[in-house]
């Protein structure tokens, strides 16, 4: 057991180190750090100028440690990446670490609910489609799926801003205030949008699970015994499903802190998600690298959480 | 003027996919198994397939493109520039600013139209026509499911066969490559691709392939790994037949019904993804993400300019659910462990 919690975790810091070699390529490599200064400076800034902002950021020495051992941009990388010291934005000088800080909160806020309703609507729906498999009901639940996937997320967001934020007036089209009592005012359009974009996938997913299971032999036994169906869905087909299911929660709760890109930008919430955004559109390299690896890092972390706990629960899996 | 102008390497490639076409097309007529898929899914999906054939179609109209042959009194159109097919249908069709659907006159301000009731979808804020609009971004779409796919698609059936395949150091190499990218979200990882690279058509097509291929590359180094370890495969080896012959004659076609279903099942999601990067600002010029995003504001002035967000997202979704229709049926049909399931 020891040795393959061990083997897990040398696995996941492997490809942590693999990813920010990747984004060493990516960031300083494919575009010059010279590139990075002339997009924050202008094109027509003079070169003392672009030198300065270099020394600034501390882009002024070599790229490879075989041209300085000592100060080269490879080591700095890694180093400032893995102690979390992921100094200014290559846009306004403004310290990356604390623009993260402040972000998740917001980021949690619209996301948690997100995950936590969209949990209760999709599998009630996907065990009722699932329920009536073979029939003109699930046809219906897995074409009305298709439908609601086949939508592009940005018509979701401009539909509801519109039918419900501006026709309608039922809640703000967009902002946020931190407030306890001002908060689910604000977060209700994104949730409900969010929800709506997610469930088709979701439900064809969860579908597809209790399928699987609902055709293994302790569910022919419970038959056999004389269960009911809905018992048999609930108490047999479900539970067994809880694995699966779990395990997608699980993985997808790392990227909760990283905030929804679109919901987050569109309905003005000040998270992590539209701190991206807003890095795209200043040319702002640093924080985009930074927001790549803490991503990464936390995937990775919850890979290999998920390895580990599914190893203390089951003993073959560690053996293998 | 030199003849490799890019509207002429437009038409040729557009020539070459044709082609490749015809060949699929012969293909599938010759092989039992491909036809009885083919006449299945055509059984199941008729309607779908059709309205994919008719995006084709006008994606088609637009790529087949020369010069000259261009009135002298034709508004908003340089006199050499290649205009194609489509561009020729719709000629004339430039108005002054914004006009709603079959309108008579302008939307603000009231002015006669130059062609009144000539706009089954209005006009937008430069006078364009709509409904040309909505019919060019076809081939845009088509152009970044198909060249990403085509970019995404061999590269991960060079390292997944050759990992599966070969085993050993480039194994364990493609494994971590392919984990580590797999860690990276891939919606960041795209647009730190685009912000690196440029925004163009093409280098959105290359991270859309760079972030697309891993998923293809896991699938088909596992399958080889299967198929390498059966019994006439390891027959094959023992005649002395060489690793290359081995690999086009026996593992390749092996893999075929992965390489379709991936491409059916991959290719919405590139044009949707495609949408999201245009909002973003980084998206390819002409596409209905473009559209959709640029009649971003139209929604909240008063009266409402509606059309344009309309026109395009009901292109974008009528393109994406006919090819996810077709998608889900091709999975049925060709997957060995779905087929006869539903």
């Amino acid at each position: 057991m020891g040795a393959y919690v061990l083997r897990r975790l040398g696995y996941g810091v492997g490809v942590v180190l693999g990813v920010l070699f990747l984004l060493f390529l990516l960031f300083f490599t494919i575009t010059a750090p010279e590139d990075i200064a002339r997009k924050a400076l202008g094109d027509k800034a003079p070169p003392e100028a672009i030198q300065t902002w270099l020394e600034n950021h501390e882009y002024d020495r070599p790229l490879w440690p075989w041209q300085d051992w000592d100060e080269n941009l490879l080591f700095d990388h890694y180093r400032k990446m893995l102690t979390f010291d992921f100094g200014v934005s290559d846009a306004d000088d403004s310290p990356i670490i604390d623009r993260i800080k402040a972000g998740m909160g917001p980021s949690l806020s619209l996301t948690v609910p997100l995950l936590v309703l969209g949990l209760f609507v999709s599998i009630p729906l996907s065990l009722l489609v699932a329920f009536f498999r073979e029939t003109y009901i699930d046809r219906m639940g897995v074409f009305l799926c298709v439908l609601a996937m086949s939508v592009s997320t940005l018509l979701y967001i401009i539909g509801a801003q519109f039918l419900i934020g501006k026709v309608l007036r039922w809640y703000p089209i967009s902002g946020f205030d931190a407030s306890l009592a001002m908060l689910p005012r604000f977060l209700a359009l994104p949730v409900l949008v969010g929800l709506i974009s997610g469930v088709g996938g979701d439900v064809r997913f969860y579908r597809t699970v209790f399928l699987e299971e609902s055709s293994r032999d302790f569910v022919r036994t419970a038959r056999a015994k004389g269960a009911g169906e809905a018992r048999i869905m609930i108490f047999h087909v479900l539970r067994n499903a809880m694995i699966p299911i779990l395990t997608r929660v699980v993985l997808a709760i790392p990227f909760l802190f990283m905030g929804a890109l679109l919901l987050e930008a569109f309905f003005g919430i000040p998270g992590l998600g539209s701190m991206t955004v807003d890095a795209i559109q200043s040319n702002d390299f640093s924080t985009m690298r930074t927001m790549v690896y803490i991503g990464s890092l936390l995937f990775v972390f919850g890979q290999v959480a998920t390895d580990i706990s599914y190893g203390l629960v089951d003993p073959r899996v560690s053996v293998e | 003027m030199s003849w490799l102008e890019p509207h002429i390497l437009s038409n040729l490639v557009t020539l070459g996919l044709l082609a490749g076409l015809v060949f699929a097309a012969r293909v599938v007529r010759a092989q039992r198994l491909w036809r009885e898929a083919a006449v299945e899914l055509w059984r199941r999906r008729r309607f779908a397939i059709l309205v994919v054939g008719v995006y084709l179609l006008i994606g088609l109209a637009d790529s087949v493109s020369w010069t000259g042959g261009v009135p002298d009194d034709a508004v908003g159109v340089l006199p050499n520039a290649p205009l194609s097919v489509l561009d020729r249908a719709f000629l004339d069709s430039r108005e002054a600013s914004y006009s709603a659907p079959f309108a008579a006159v302008e939307f603000y301000g009231g002015d006669a139209l130059r062609h009144p009731g000539g706009h089954p979808l209005g006009t937008d804020i430069l006078g364009r026509d709509v409904f040309y609009l909505s019919l060019k971004g076809a081939r845009v779409a088509l152009l970044i499911g198909g060249l990403t796919s085509l970019i995404a698609i061999p590269l991960a059936l060079l390292f997944g066969v050759c990992a599966g395949y070969f085993g050993g150091r480039f194994d364990d190499f493609v494994f971590f490559l392919i984990s580590t990218m797999a860690s990276m979200p891939s919606l960041l990882l795209l647009i730190a691709l685009i912000m690196v690279m440029g925004r163009s058509t093409f280098s959105v097509c290359i991270a859309l392939a760079v972030t697309g291929w891993v998923g293809f590359c896991r699938l088909t180094r596992a399958e080889t790994l299967k198929l390498r370890e059966l019994d006439y495969i390891q027959a094959a080896r023992a005649l002395g037949v060489s690793e290359a012959k081995i690999i086009f004659r026996h593992i390749l076609p092996n893999l075929a019904h992965l390489i379709v279903i991936t491409f059916v099942l991959m290719f919405s999601g590139l044009v949707l993804s495609e949408a999201v990067l245009s909002w973003l600002g980084i998206g390819v010029d002409g596409s209905w993400g473009q559209m959709i995003d640029g009649a971003r504001d139209e929604l909240s002035r008063q009266p409402v300019v509606w059309w344009n967000i309309a026109a395009a997202g009901s292109a974008l979704f009528g393109l994406i659910l006919a090819v996810n229709s077709v998608g889900d049926a091709v999975r049925d049909v060709l997957d060995p462990r779905t087929a006869r399931e539903s």
